[in-house]
């Protein structure tokens, strides 16, 4: 099992119901999240093109942030996903200095948070928050190993690409553009 | 307000509202001998459109709009920000036709996501859409691609529309729209290709230079031409189920209402909210006076404009209330408050929606209201009560209005809690029309009226013309605004959440201005318009492509100035402030709110002078 999450740049509108649904749902402190979402222009008025996207942790099969890890608290579950123990964490930082994405933060409490594709809602059999809430439905979820999984399917059929690849961490994270 | 019935009669006091708390109010209004009553939501939004398909089509667009945006081949937007304007079925139709391929064309002065998500994006100078529109009905006309079998089955006056848009030529429109002609047929083409199946979609907030329920006709027209009502991918029949009406006793027949308020505009439909304003202002031989004001769910600094106007009659009246979840400007004003708890904790009107399949909606509590907060219903039956009107509130709790209601419907309040949405049966035919099948519009004509006999007869222009509007004068730019997809209007500003995705809002403006204004990214600006009314709080600059160099942009619902709202005082620059001049349809009485010029000032034109 390969936890994949996919996300339609070309439906995507910047509402943030996603940022919104995961600060419910996981109970982030506001000024903090989880996922947020980026607004990119290119161009010049009138020749122009803009890509939204709702960004977060992007659960890499390489993932720097486990690899320099002290004490183990960031460590990989069952289906790739990256998660951080808060008990075994320490805050020294390492992590949030080692991650291309950005996506990592001091929680008030002392330990480091990030996205956990909502593992704990994974277990109930439900989609992440951030999902299940989106209206335009422009972000999906499910597993890589299975090729007949709409993620599976969509990453066929249609232009792709994840961020920063140059970075080498393999992440798990897919845009479709 | 027995005082205010007695000595003037209760058509004296005005209810000026806003979604479900409004209904609750209307009730009381209604039992208590008022129909003076107005929302912002018609003349100061959408009021225009629906006059202007009401006079083509002979009904009314409503809301939700019943635009089959799903499956459309082609959704043509005039200025419409679906996807930052977030009606919740627009956007997630818009979201399945662009996963099928549809062809959106986009024309707003501003890069807007809408635009983005376009695949011809029309960047067309403030002001002169009717000029597009104009050019478009002749391209149609002229090179002979307009649904023809449908306009001389269903159409009323073709042969004057074509006469009269002969001179309307693409080139004539590049003129004025900035638009190259080539863009004006290319795209005109891909509509016709795509008829019936395409949507020119009416908009929502189309109160812009005066002539908007003309322009509304001229969309409307082109909807027409293309075969689009009644059609798959166009504009389907909607159909809403009729909630019935608990018991109570007639309500008492009052002297005047919104209708005579209204009188000057032969087309308005609902309560005009600035004759209200107007009609509280003391005037010699008055023959309607407004004396008191209810307010319910609408916080009137930030949704009507001409604020001089609004202080002056709020002065004059001798009496406010407002209802509402938070202490916005207006409760400022007003001299008793009735804190309203919020939707989640809150029984409400059940909700009939006008879909493909009607539908029915229940709003019942998540959470008990905090404080001494109370539902509308509650505020409404208490006065009803004190004002002796107890036989139209003949229940203890609104759940059994509802429970009553439902079952009449064939459903119950316990079914309706489970499954919250309940969809029902269409009576009223099919969703659209079948090849050649007879059909008659609500019009004189009983046809779709390319040329308005009502608009003849009332002596205005039977067939939409251009007007040129205002151009900003050298150093100012066209005030625009729209909606951010994260707040609902201005009242969501406070709330933790929103205000933690967007706590103000920004001035968009095009690099070439920056650079001739010297301006940069992040800094803090006030603006001032034509009228020398100067923001009240500095708005920090955004350089953007994103928006032409003749206008600049901000959401609206910012500036907020009540300190009570702790997160968004003093948060941004509010648009309505800048608002002072409006245009007023003559058609409908809506307020044209888009010839609003300001010019940019880099010092604080609020601070103090130091005398040394």
């Amino acid at each position: 099992m390969r936890y994949a999450m996919v996300i339609d740049t070309l439906k995507c509108v910047g509402c943030s119901d996603c940022v919104v649904a995961c600060q419910t749902e996981n109970s982030v402190p506001v000024g903090y999240c989880r996922d947020w979402v980026t607004e990119s222009v290119s161009g010049t008025y009138p020749t122009l093109e803009l890509e939204l996207k709702s960004e977060r942790c992007n659960h890499c099969d390489n993932a720097p942030c486990v690899r320099c890890c002290p004490t183990g608290a960031s460590h990989i579950v069952k289906g790739g996903i990256v998660l951080v123990i808060g008990d075994e964490c320490i805050g020294c930082g390492a992590c949030i200095e080692s991650c291309p994405y950005d996506a990592r933060y001091q929680h008030p409490d002392g330990y480091v948070d990030k996205c956990t594709f909502c593992h704990h809602r994974l277990e109930k059999g439900q989609l992440p928050a951030c999902v299940s809430v989106c209206p335009t439905k422009c972000m999906y979820f499910g597993d890589l190993d299975d090729p007949n999984s709409e993620v599976s399917k969509l990453l066929k059929r249609r232009k792709h690409k994840t961020l920063a690849p140059e970075a080498g961490t393999k992440p798990n994270v897919y845009y479709l553009i | 307000m027995k005082g205010i019935k007695d000595k003037y009669g209760a058509e004296s006091m005005a209810l000026l509202k806003h979604g479900s708390p409004g209904s609750h109010l209307e009730h009381l209004f209604k039992a208590y001998g008022s129909d003076t009553i107005a929302e912002p939501a018609y003349a100061q939004c959408r009021g225009p459109r629906e006059t202007g398909f009401g006079l083509t089509f002979g009904a009314w667009v409503g809301s939700p709009e019943p635009t089959d945006i799903r499956d459309t081949k082609c959704l043509v937007l005039i200025g419409s920000h679906i996807g930052e304007n977030m009606h919740n079925t627009q956007v997630q139709e818009m979201s399945d036709a662009i996963d099928n391929n549809a062809t959106i064309i986009t024309v707003d002065p501003r890069y807007s996501t809408a635009a983005s998500k376009s695949k011809y994006w029309l960047p067309i100078k403030p002001s002169t859409d009717m000029a597009l529109l104009l050019s478009w009905m002749h391209v149609l006309i002229y090179e002979d691609i307009y649904d023809k079998a449908y306009v001389e089955q269903y159409g009323f006056g073709f042969d004057e529309l074509k006469e009269h848009v002969r001179s309307y030529t693409p080139e004539w429109a590049y003129g004025i729209t900035t638009i190259k002609p080539e863009e004006i047929r290319k795209t005109a083409r891909v509509m016709a290709a795509a008829a019936p199946s395409v949507i020119v979609h009416p908009g929502r907030h189309v109160v812009w230079y005066g002539d908007d329920s003309q322009r509304s006709r001229a969309i409307a027209i082109l909807n027409g031409l293309l075969g689009a009502w009644g059609r798959r991918g166009g504009f389907y029949f909607k159909e809403k189920i009729k909630i019935p009406t608990y018991p109570h006793p007639p309500f008492p027949q009052p002297k005047w209402g919104w209708e005579e308020l209204g009188e000057k505009y032969p087309f308005a439909e609902m309560g005009i909210t600035n004759e209200i304003v107007q009609a509280s202002i003391p005037k010699k031989d008055q023959k309607y006076p407004i004396k008191a004001w209810f307010i319910a769910g609408t916080n009137l600094l930030n949704t009507i404009p001409q604020h001089k106007i609004i202080e002056k009659a709020i002065d004059s009246v001798e009496f406010i209330v407002v209802v509402d979840t938070m202490p916005m400007e207006i409760t400022g004003y007003a001299d008793v408050v009735l804190p309203e708890c919020t939707y989640l904790e809150r029984y409400d009107g059940i909700r009939s929606a006008t879909n493909r399949e009607p539908s029915i909606a229940l709003r019942m509590p998540a959470a008990e209201p905090r404080f001494e907060s109370k539902p509308a219903w509650w505020i409404a039956k208490q006065l009803g009560e004190r004002l002796g009107l107890h036989d139209y509130f003949n229940y203890k709790d609104f759940k059994e209005v509802i429970a009553w209601q439902l079952k009449q419907l064939g459903t119950s309040l316990e079914e309706m809690e489970k499954v919250g949405v309940k969809k029902f049966k269409r009576k009223s035919g099919p969703l659209f029309l079948k090849e050649g099948q007879p059909y008659e519009f609500a019009t004189n004509s009983g046809k779709i009226e390319f040329y308005s006999t009502e608009l003849e007869e009332k002596g205005f222009d039977p067939m939409p013309i251009y007007t040129p509007h205002n151009e900003p004068d050298q150093g100012f730019y066209r005030l625009n605004y729209g909606r951010s997809p994260m707040h609902t209007f201005s009242r969501t500003v406070n709330n933790p959440n929103l205000n933690d995705l967007m706590d103000e809002n920004k001035l968009w403006v095009n690099s070439k201005v920056a650079r001739i204004e010297d301006l940069k990214n992040n800094q803090e600006v006030w603006l001032e318009n034509q009228d020398g009314i100067i923001s009240s709080f500095p708005i920090k600059v955004r350089v953007t492509e994103r928006i032409r160099w003749d206008s600049v942009y901000m959401y609206h619902g910012f500036g907020h100035s009540n300190k009570k709202l702790s997160r968004a005082h003093g948060k941004g620059a509010s648009d309505t402030q800048l608002i002072t001049k409006v245009t007023i349809d003559p058609l409908m009485g809506g307020t044209g709110m888009r010839g609003n010029f300001v010019k940019i000032l880099t010092e604080n034109p609020h601070k103090k002078e130091i005398v040394s």
